[in-house]
């Protein structure tokens, strides 16, 4: 009896197993490499529908379509798994390796070390290393300052509400230059700022998020996914952040700042394909001026806010596109009011 | 600090309080009633991500949400169902047993939303539910917005915690049921049938931390994500202790809990000047003294943990 339980459980086991591995995600969506293509991978610590990850893979998609390279993805790779992907893509022959490698940074550099022929490019607080690691982030403080100018003139109750994830210097420095946009054209505005403790859990952002409505914040900064479903409930305004989002609620997002990869992503590709890839931090091509970073469609909006506001913020928009307006980066903490 | 203590502040807190409680009560009851048996079902976690899949792809698909909420209790039933397969049948470890489920759970959940949904870069979206106002009571002032202004599945949460409450113990079923929990041989000596219970147990169980992930999914939220759980159905597995696996106190357990967290992302909404980290840590805080203020008197099930193998 027991010798017959113990053998049925490895059966079931095994059969568990053969489950869960034919269950895993596909890391690579098939697709016949075709000579002298350029190949493209890109590893993501978590699942493509984080809007930080999400403009990377949708760069990369659009890259597909139109530079005519391959490419390939993996995503919700642990930080202890990273490492061993990274190196699997290399030693497939990928010309170009991205990514976000903000919990296995050391790992990944210590990769882009033993392969100095393959390019790695990846998001990253830290500076760039020789020969081969570039660096990018998102920024995508400028459009954000001028969501913070709409925010300002649109509150009601000189209330705005901001909810964040963790307050790292990438987050601190769009919050800070919302809340500086606001102030500008509104002195009056007081701004309340929460923070979820992480990075992906929307209902707690939505709960953040109601609080600050409860609390009399009736145009809110959806820094975090999860906000802008509280304010399409509760029938405020929202800013999105990172990707358009007006999609998730065109009644209440009125705009918002977004990151745009596919500069960075173009201008990777085509300096690889002549050879003149180096490593270097790729900032400027996440900023406005080369169009890394813009503000979003107003939809809807576009007829119903006040023309001044409008006329206001494409100002200051062509301002900082002349250069003759520069956004100021502060990467404390934001302290609310 | 103005805005304090205002009706309104009150008001959104403990209505919240009461939201984000809800999935705290289902899972936990369900918990208690698969620790009633004697089972210690780990794969919570798992389950709750798989239910909350289930409803969202169930209703993306029919435009049903109670449907939804029918696919998800019933896949958590399944899940109970595979528990009691590899705890009860085949007297496997329970704790390897439970991670393993909620491993496979969790993998399989992922696996079926990119089959079925693909890999879109906004997420896809349901229409969720709007709170139930319970018709003349919701119009109460500061009590009708907290109590009678909430989502379906919260008055369903309720009235489970009462049924259940009554048949642990006002029933032959919770009498067998809490026996085989406790002493399984005796119970067996009296006619009942221990399989048979445990396996009724965590099947109810499942179905409830089923539902419980389909709360997040279909009322809490409008779609679904992958750590959209994000660790509730371990907090369960402390609740259960705290609330010692009686159903009203699952309800007071998951009202503390809620309230903390709650209250956590309030205060930072104040101009009260306590670094956030210290408002969202509370709730674990709380979970670490509740435990050890309770845990010594908790009086586990005997049974817990001991296969039953008939002799």
């Amino acid at each position: 009896m027991r010798r017959k339980s113990i053998l049925l459980s490895l059966v079931l086991f095994m059969v568990f197993t053969l489950v869960v591995v034919g269950c895993a995600p596909k890391e690579t969506p098939a697709e016949e490499p075709e000579e002298g293509k350029l190949k493209v991978a890109a590893i993501f610590a978590t699942p493509i529908e984080e809007p930080w990850d999400g403009c990377i893979h949708e760069a990369l998609l659009k890259a597909r379509a139109e530079l005519d390279v391959d490419y390939e993805w993996a995503e919700n790779i642990s930080s202890s798994d990273f490492e061993r992907v990274v190196r699997e893509y290399a030693d497939k022959g990928f010309d170009l390796i991205m990514g976000d490698a903000f919990g296995a940074e050391d790992a990944v550099r210590r990769v882009a070390k033993d392969y100095p022929e393959i390019a790695f490019a990846f998001g990253s607080g830290g500076g760039l290393a020789e020969p081969n690691f570039s660096v990018f982030d998102d920024w995508i403080h400028e459009p954000a300052y001028l969501s913070g100018m709409i925010a300002g003139k649109l509150t009601k109750t000189n209330i705005l509400g901001v909810v964040g994830g963790i307050p790292v210097p990438e987050v601190n420095r769009i919050v800070n230059a919302f809340i500086e946009g606001a102030k500008e054209v509104n002195p009056d505005v007081k701004v309340k700022v929460s923070f979820i403790g992480c990075w992906f859990d929307p209902p707690k952002a939505k709960e953040a998020a109601m609080a600050q409505i409860d609390a009399g914040a009736d145009v809110l900064y959806a820094e975090r996914y999860g906000v802008i479903d509280a304010c399409k409930e509760r029938g405020v305004y929202a800013f999105g952040n990172m990707q358009d989002q007006n999609l998730l609620a065109p009644d209440v997002v009125v705009t918002g700042p977004i990151w745009n990869m596919y500069p960075t992503v173009k201008y990777l590709v085509e300096s690889i394909k002549l050879g003149a890839y180096q490593a270097q931090d790729l900032k400027d091509w996440s900023m406005m001026g080369k169009g890394g970073a813009y503000l979003a469609p107003f939809y809807g909006f576009e007829d119903t806010l006040p023309a001044d506001i409008i006329e206001m913020v494409r100002n200051r928009e062509q301002e900082i596109l002349n250069g003759t307006f520069r956004v100021s980066v502060d990467e404390s903490t934001p302290k609310g009011d | 600090m103005n805005n304090f203590f205002t009706t309104s502040f009150l008001v959104g807190f403990f209505a919240s309080t009461i939201r984000m409680a809800t999935p705290l009560v289902l899972a936990t009851l369900g918990e208690a009633f698969s620790e009633r048996s004697g089972i210690l079902n780990l794969g919570i976690e798992g389950i709750m991500i798989f239910g909350a899949l289930a409803g969202f792809v169930t209703t993306y698909f029919t435009h049903s949400l109670w449907f939804g909420v029918f696919a998800a209790t019933f896949s958590g039933f399944l899940f109970g169902l595979l528990m009691a397969f590899l705890s009860v049948t085949l007297g496997l470890n329970q704790h390897v047993s439970g991670l393993g489920i909620t491993i496979f759970a969790s993998g399989l959940a992922y696996y079926v939303y990119r089959a079925v949904i693909g890999s879109p870069t906004i997420p896809a979206t349901i229409k969720a539910f709007d709170t139930l106002k319970i018709p003349g009571l919701w119009k109460i002032p500061f009590l009708g917005p907290i109590l009678f202004d909430q989502y379906a599945l919260t008055y369903i949460a309720v009235i489970l915690v009462i049924v259940s409450g009554y048949l642990f113990f006002k029933t032959s079923f919770g009498l067998s049921l809490r026996s085989v929990g406790e002493n399984p041989e005796a119970a067996d000596a009296v006619g009942v049938d221990v399989y048979k219970m445990r396996y009724i147990a965590l099947m109810i169980g499942g179905a409830l931390m089923g539902m419980s992930g389909a709360f997040f999914t279909l009322a809490q939220f409008n779609m679904f994500i992958f750590d959209i759980v994000a660790g509730r159905g371990w907090v369960a597995i402390a609740l259960v202790i705290f609330a010692n696996w009686i159903p009203s106190r699952v309800f007071w357990g998951a009202l503390l809990f809620g309230g903390v967290d709650a209250i956590g992302l309030r205060l930072q909404g104040t101009a009260i000047n306590i670094p956030f980290q210290y408002f969202l840590m509370m709730p674990y805080v709380l979970t670490i003294i509740v435990l050890i203020c309770t845990a010594r008197n908790a009086s586990y099930p005997s049974a817990l943990l001991k296969p039953y193998r008939r002799e």
